[in-house]
């Protein structure tokens, strides 16, 4: 895979995926430490995905993505800074601080969420898509989701509703194997999502979801053909968590093993190894990069941590839009 | 009798031409729900419309609900008023994960970044002997969540107005339109347009009892009030029009005057609207009441077949004119 590697843009996938690994495991510290509460989801060991996949996108393309969805949050350019405060709940984050880990919505990335029902973004995505093709405008929406998904109702709607109007939507499907603590098998009559996805007459792919080139190659792609009028277009991403489901799972589901197995094929490791065999990163470089990012996620966590509580008085807003800004964008007769 | 007066209409009228209204008014506006275009829509609301607008903007789906309302959302999030038409209320349930978790909660959860400017229509309520599956009124559900607007158009000029001020909204607007009410004939005054989605009505002025009401017992709740009258007794007839937020400045005006209530709503009566309202009235106006507060609500059993049964499962005028009775008794009105 060396043979046409962009040595700017293999660097910028490896700093991608070095800011989501290292966002994180700050966040699985300051979840030990109180600053950050509720369910924390981290994407540790599945960063090649949302960092190859967001290559593909646009400036005015949409993403829809789960409650793990830090990395894709950070891949798709909010800023670092907005999504810790998000993670702390302080008015400064990017959803005000409203949603928190499982909830990150950001307008200027048109980053719709940050969906905790599984399977729930899925109609979100075919709705967005189908606005673009409403409008006549070029735009792709990207929709990332698990394995677990596919089980629900609306996976097999929204495939059927995507591919019956042949609408603009990328379906980025992680498969990670466990449905939080089911394995694929346990769930699932058809493990082969790849050929569930054909089923409904869309063309389907399948990727190596640890290789941050494959899947940047096979996302580009996808969504060349998405973009250029050849409706949706499924991607599945075999990936692996290397964590737990959550901060609350004990993992008692799967062998320590297995998870030690596939750490050995680590995305930021691969990468690292193929960076250094072609000579476009030495030892060095690698560790400047790592303490840049570092130096980024520390000021995240400062900015979170000076941040403000949004007051008490405020508690009810963002239910309705104020009437201040209802006539916004509405064209009235 | 003379020919009817041209602007006479039907309430299944006024819902297409508010329809057909907003498709011409404003482009990014269009349709779609299960059987709306070919079919011409369950209840014939949509007939017409995929020859004048095209199958672009009259979409009929799949029977997939929970999809096609959440595609709605999308689509609203996208920059385009999409109107949805979810068959009925049963069917609703199948998108409840839809509506509840992500047309409510987005724009609150995303802090006010996103607004979800959708329409969703459906058709509610008993008396047609539809059985279990296809007469339940369960908008009071709906109007227990924050972040939703619910409406019920219970007369033919709501029914025309109510459309275009829920698509003028930025926030989700769900319509209840109750089953029984699209063969009602009414006129429609000259130049009707978009109505006010925020206040209730006074239907019917009266001095000694208030009933609340909205949707498809309104119609029932002014016959009572009718058969009140004939007794002396003059029933003040409130029309909710909106379940959330609820006008209860309106309500507790009238409470005040008559000094008397009952609210009448199709729901089941264990956890219903008229609860809501009824407690709003204790919280607020208990010591202007000179008569315990009363309702009447749908019986709590699946609404059956038989049309006896269905009958006796639903509020009807003469539940209504007893429960007033035995509030005011006949001569001692105020």
């Amino acid at each position: 895979m060396t043979g046409t590697l962009d040595a700017v843009r293999a660097q910028h996938l490896l700093r991608e995926m070095l800011r989501i690994r290292r966002f994180e495991e700050k966040c699985a510290e300051l979840y030990s430490a109180g600053k950050i509460r509720g369910f924390l989801h981290l994407y540790i060991g599945e960063e090649a995905v949302a960092a190859g996949a967001m290559q593909a996108l646009a400036a005015d393309d949409a993403v829809v993505a789960t409650y793990r969805e830090h990395g894709h949050a950070l891949a798709r350019g909010i800023p670092a800074e907005a999504l810790m405060a998000e993670m702390f709940g302080k008015q400064e984050g990017c959803s005000r601080g409203r949603g928190g880990s499982m909830h990150v919505f950001d307008a200027a990335t048109r980053f719709y969420g940050g969906n905790a029902i599984v399977g729930g973004g899925l109609p979100i995505a075919v709705g967005l898509a189908l606005a673009d093709a409403y409008l006549g405008r070029q735009r792709v929406t990207a929709c990332f989701f698990g394995d677990g998904a596919t089980a629900e109702g609306e996976f097999h709607e929204s495939m059927n509703l995507a591919a019956l109007w042949r609408l603009p939507v990328l379906f980025l499907c992680e498969n990670n194997l466990y449905a939080m603590g089911t394995r694929i098998e346990r769930a699932l009559s058809q493990t082969d999502l790849t050929a569930k996805a054909r089923t409904y007459g869309m063309p389907a792919e399948c990727v190596d979801g640890m290789d941050v080139l494959a899947v940047e190659r096979a996302a580009r792609q996808a969504a060349d053909a998405v973009r250029g009028g050849g409706g949706p277009f499924f991607l599945e991403c075999r990936t692996y968590r290397f964590r737990a489901h959550s901060m609350f799972d004990a993992e008692l589901y799967r062998d320590k093993a297995e998870v030690e197995d596939w750490k050995k094929r680590d995305p930021i490791a691969l990468l690292r190894t193929t960076l250094e065999a072609a000579a476009i990163v030495d030892e060095a470089a690698a560790a400047r990069l790592d303490g840049e990012v570092q130096r980024e996620i520390a000021r995240a966590v400062e900015f979170a941590d000076a941040g403000s509580w949004e007051p008490v008085e405020q508690l009810t807003r963002d239910v309705y839009t104020p009437a201040a800004e209802k006539a916004h964008g509405f064209a009235a007769s | 009798m003379a020919s009817p007066p041209a602007d006479r209409v039907t309430y299944r009228e006024a819902v297409r031409e508010a329809i057909r209204e907003a498709l011409l008014r404003d482009p990014r506006v269009f349709l779609m729900g299960e059987d709306v275009g070919r079919y011409g829509g369950a209840y014939a609301v949509s007939k017409g419309l995929l020859a004048e607008f095209g199958p672009e903007r009259i979409r009929d789906t799949p029977l997939s609900e929970s999809t096609f309302v959440g595609a709605g959302i999308g689509a609203a999030l996208g920059g385009t008023r999409p109107i949805v038409e979810v068959m009925t209320v049963n069917f609703s349930l199948l998108a409840l994960d839809q509506i509840v978790n992500n047309a409510a909660t987005i724009r609150h959860m995303s802090g006010g970044g996103f607004s979800v400017p959708l329409v969703i229509r459906m058709a509610t309520g008993a008396g047609r002997q539809l059985a279990a599956q296809h007469a339940h009124s369960l908008e009071g559900w709906f109007a227990h969540v924050p972040g939703l607007r619910i409406v019920t158009p219970a007369t033919i000029e709501d029914a025309r107005g109510m459309l275009w001020t829920a698509l003028e909204n930025p926030d989700p607007v769900l319509i209840f339109e109750h089953q029984a009410l699209y063969n009602l004939e009414g006129e429609l005054p000259a130049g009707a347009g978009a109505v006010d989605i925020d206040r209730a009505a006074v239907r019917r002025p009266g001095r000694d009892v208030t009933l609340v009401t909205y949707g498809g017992t309104l119609v029932k709740t002014l016959a009572a009030a009718e058969t009140l009258a004939g007794e002396n007794i003059h029933a003040e007839v409130i029309d909710l029009r909106t379940l959330r937020p609820l006008d209860m400045d309106t309500v507790l005006a009238s409470v005040r005057k008559t000094r008397r209530v009952v609210v009448v709503d199709e729901g089941w009566r264990s956890g219903s609207l008229a609860g809501e309202i009824l407690a709003r009235i204790a919280e607020s106006a208990f010591y202007d009441l000179d008569a315990p507060v009363r309702r009447v609500c749908s019986a709590e059993v699946p609404i059956p077949y038989p049309k006896h049964l269905e009958d006796a499962a639903l509020p009807q005028p003469a539940a209504v004119v007893e429960a007033v009775r035995a509030l005011v008794p006949a001569g001692a009105a105020a």
